[in-house]
């Protein structure tokens, strides 16, 4: 991918990613992170992740995203717009999270494999669905069996969770 | 070009942006909602590494890929548990702010 489309993508995934943060109206903070995990999916896609790219889109920008639209609404979260801030935990806060900023700029900045560029492929075309495929069925079968448990754990639960207790 | 500290820094600034939603915002929904960020930010380094990390045959390390989308699957659940927990807390408290959830029992 060339660098255009890179930083393109890259400022798409995080001008709307601070805009979920920066956002009043959490509606609005929803969309936002709709457009930021395409970006990121573009990004996924970008590194030869296909298949990623295309489950990032799948599940986060589908099924995750329409779950948070749903209960937003279901809870009419209009009421709260307008509350104070508190500026002085509020700086707090943005001061802990530039410190680690720093910190992550510091450690890539040291680290020297990081200013190497990717190493080609052998091809043009990768077939990233079956090699994805033959390393989850093959190799990690095992783990792949324990979320599908883990799933249909986190199923039940959430029924139970949203089953109305008899009083 | 494009090296992997790019996309490092895209992801370590992403993880920020997430993290400074969790500490500043109040309403439980954006909160998730950040937390969606950070998890999607460490996806990006680990994708980033595999493709940095060829093996013999010169193709990308795909035991990452396979850890990204085991990754995928949690956040996936975690956000469907997190969800009817917060749609519980406001049928209890009619409240999806945490100043108002400071009680332990209730």
């Amino acid at each position: 991918m060339s660098p255009f489309l890179f930083w393109i993508f890259a400022l798409l995934t995080l001008i709307f990613g601070a805009a979920v943060v920066i956002n009043r109206n959490p509606v609005a903070s929803a969309m936002s992170l709709v457009v930021s995990f395409l970006g990121l999916a573009a990004l996924f896609m970008s590194l030869n992740a296909y298949f990623i790219g295309i489950i990032q889109v799948l599940v986060y920008t589908g099924a995750v995203m329409v779950l948070f639209l749903f209960i937003i609404m279901l809870l009419d979260l209009r009421a709260e717009e307008g509350r104070q801030i508190n500026w002085l935990a509020s700086a707090g806060g943005l001061a802990v999270a530039l410190i680690l900023l720093g910190q992550i700029f510091s450690v890539v900045g040291h680290l020297t494999i990081a200013h190497k560029a990717f190493p080609p492929l052998p091809g043009s075309t990768i077939d990233d669905v079956r090699n994805i495929g033959a390393a989850l069925f093959g190799n990690y079968n095992l783990p792949f069996q324990i979320v599908g448990v883990l799933v249909l754990v986190a199923t039940i639960g959430v029924v139970l969770l949203s089953k109305r207790q008899p009083r | 070009m494009i090296t992997l500290g790019d996309y490092l820094i895209v992801s370590g600034i992403l993880f920020v942006i997430g993290f400074a939603g969790v500490m500043l915002r109040r309403n439980l929904i954006i909160i998730l909602m950040s937390l969606e960020l950070m998890l999607n930010a460490a996806n990006l380094s680990l994708v980033a590494f595999s493709r940095f990390r060829v093996d013999s045959t010169g193709l990308p390390n795909y035991d990452v890929q396979v850890f990204v989308f085991f990754i995928i699957t949690v956040a996936a659940a975690e956000v469907a548990v997190g969800l009817a927990i917060i749609v519980a807390l406001y049928r209890a408290r009619q409240t999806t702010d945490v100043k108002d959830i400071s009680s332990l029992k209730f």
